[in-house]
């Protein structure tokens, strides 16, 4: 990561323009908007530091937001403590657990390894869903007391956003610094051939489970700013495997193991998706959809936007990133 | 009295009922390159991957500059100068390069940060003989290429010791020949080598010394002209019995 690199500057002006434009226009809908794709960004960059970067499918990457959100919760509801601390603690708590389970989970390859993360999904939310003290499968209603530290339920939006800019910020430049690291450059041997890495001294078990971790700290951070900023969270809504796959069809779709992929998919997806939503023939279908858009991108365009970009113009590769 | 740098004793390997490596040892010394021969199956590249952390031996001691490092993980066996090649070429496809070799000088023994190992890279890609090729993707390259890539990347560890498996096979002579100039250099830059190698005439004009191996056994060791007059040798490998006289004339 270099500061003279024009894609660096790039960045700046794209997190500027998310963090300007609603409060400009002071438009409440386009705020609503706005925070629907930067939390998708933010889900779609960092599991691209596990598929993109070092190959690794993780198809129940939604539990770092889930289990987040359910942790954050606990802190600022339960313990009365700062929404935004839960939040940063939530992060630190998932990270931690993620490092110990992919200690063991990541001795698993390809597809085994696929599978175990939809079982970690799964066995997540079944434990949540009958955990009493977080009010199992009914799930947690916040009473609106908990916004009276950002000035009531007309600020929430706002503060809330402001912190998902920041998490999306710190999750473009996390991309970026590990993509330009002797640690990414390990993670990228990892992806091409695990064994010849080892050979030629990748620490392939740790930095597997050091990437799972990173990969799962600030969806996490985000996964209580959401729950949070609705006033509620239940298993099934935190836990759902459809988000999972959403998150992928849009890493294929932008370009996995590229910076600015996850922000084109994710943008493009949920346009997609919002005219999807609303039409009304179109509604009840919107999963075939993405199932055919992940399905025609991997056949077609393996390298997704970015990777087309690429081919057209070469010269793209020492700008965007 | 020159220094061992990889002493191999006793070291024997199972695969469930089948006994690739029996009870094998021998040793590499300081500045030497070692041949490794034997026909086809005979448990050459199990001992190269009992000795780099491949797969832990069934029994047997590997020690290297008198450490023991039997069972280590490869990446612990690299970073303490123990390099090695694939016999299948095993290239990062999609990366360049540069930056193949910059990965085995990042992790290597010197543990570089990446701006050096950028620098070391280049060098290394130089003297094999890759310096235009260093901007092309791996997977592009050609065996020929796809070959020197292994040494090079292998080299960039900076390695004591240098494990070759059969880096020549599939080259064409004058392939082969510009190879040996590569392993000439290596060997006056002070790296011992050890190589499995069926190329004999190879192993003839570049090896010190030869271990030969024969249903997971070492059949024969000693100077390449002692071995290839070895009658057991000649029956269980070479075949046949005037292939000395010819390598000598060669």
């Amino acid at each position: 990561m270099s500061i003279r690199k024009p894609f660096f500057w790039l960045l700046l002006v794209m997190i500027g323009f998310f963090a300007l434009a609603p409060r400009v226009t002071g438009d409440f809908m386009l705020l609503q908007d706005l925070s629907v794709v930067v939390v998708s960004i933010i889900l779609v960059s960092n599991l691209n530091l596990m598929i993109g970067y070092t190959g690794y499918v993780n198809f129940g990457n939604i539990v770092f937001f889930g289990l987040g959100g359910y942790i954050g919760i606990n802190g600022l509801y339960y313990w009365g403590w700062n929404p935004f601390l839960s939040a940063l603690f939530a992060g630190a708590v998932v990270g931690l657990l993620t490092l110990l389970l992919g200690l063991g989970v990541l001795r698993l390859r390809g597809p085994f390894f696929a599978l175990a993360t939809i079982g970690v999904l799964e066995a997540t939310k079944a434990f949540v869903s009958n955990f009493e003290p977080w009010q199992g499968a009914e799930g947690i209603n916040l009473p609106f007391s908990v916004f009276d530290s950002v000035g009531g339920l007309a600020n929430v939006g706002w503060y809330v956003y402001a912190a998902l800019v920041g998490v999306m910020a710190a999750s473009l430049f996390l991309s970026y610094w590990v993509k330009t690291s002797k640690f990414g450059l390990g993670l990228f041997a990892i992806r091409e051939d695990e064994e010849a890495a080892q050979v030629l001294g990748v620490k392939a078990p740790l930095f597997k489970a050091l990437v799972y971790a990173m990969s799962g700290v600030l969806p996490a951070v985000t996964g209580t700013l959401v729950a949070y900023k609705e006033a509620v969270i239940d298993p099934e809504k935190a836990f759902d495997l459809h988000r999972s796959i959403e998150a992928i069809v849009m890493l294929m779709l932008g370009g996995q193991g590229t910076i600015a992929g996850p922000i084109l998919g994710a943008v493009a997806y949920e346009q997609l998706r919002s005219y999807l939503l609303t039409s009304e023939f179109f509604s009840h279908f919107h999963l075939i959809i993405a199932g055919g858009l992940l399905l025609l991108t991997v056949l077609f365009v393996p390298g997704g936007v970015m990777g087309w970009l690429y081919r057209q113009c070469p010269a793209l590769r020492s700008i965007l990133e | 009295m020159t220094r061992t740098l990889l002493e191999v004793t006793g070291l024997s390997k199972h695969f469930g009922g089948i006994r690739a490596v029996r009870e094998v040892s021998f040793e590499v010394r300081e500045g030497e390159i070692l041949g490794l021969i034997g026909p086809n199956g005979a448990g050459k590249s199990t001992v190269f991957n009992l000795v780099n952390g491949v797969f832990p031996p069934s029994e047997g001691k590997v020690a290297f500059l008198g450490t023991d490092i039997t069972g280590w993980p490869p990446y612990r066996v690299v970073r303490a100068g123990l390099a090695r090649t694939h016999q299948i070429v095993r290239p990062l496809n999609d990366m360049t390069v540069l930056e193949n070799c910059t990965v085995g000088a990042c992790f290597g023994r010197l543990d570089l940060p990446l701006g050096a190992a950028r620098g070391l890279a280049r060098e290394v890609i130089d003297f094999v003989g890759l310096g235009d090729r260093a901007d092309v993707l791996a997977g592009h390259l050609t065996i020929a290429g796809k070959k020197r890539l292994e040494i090079a990347r292998a080299l960039c560890a900076k390695p004591t010791l240098l494990l070759f498996d059969e880096v020549l096979a599939g080259l064409n002579p004058t392939e082969v020949e510009r190879m040996l100039v590569v392993f000439r250099k290596i060997r006056e830059s002070g790296v011992a080598i050890l190589m499995i190698e069926h190329l004999m005439h190879a192993i003839m004009s570049l090896s010190d010394r030869v271990v030969v191996l024969n249903f997971g056994e070492k059949l024969a060791e000693g100077k390449p002209h002692e071995v290839v007059n070895d009658p057991a040798v000649i029956e269980a490998y070479l075949g046949d019995p005037d292939i000395a006289k010819k390598l000598a004339e060669d």
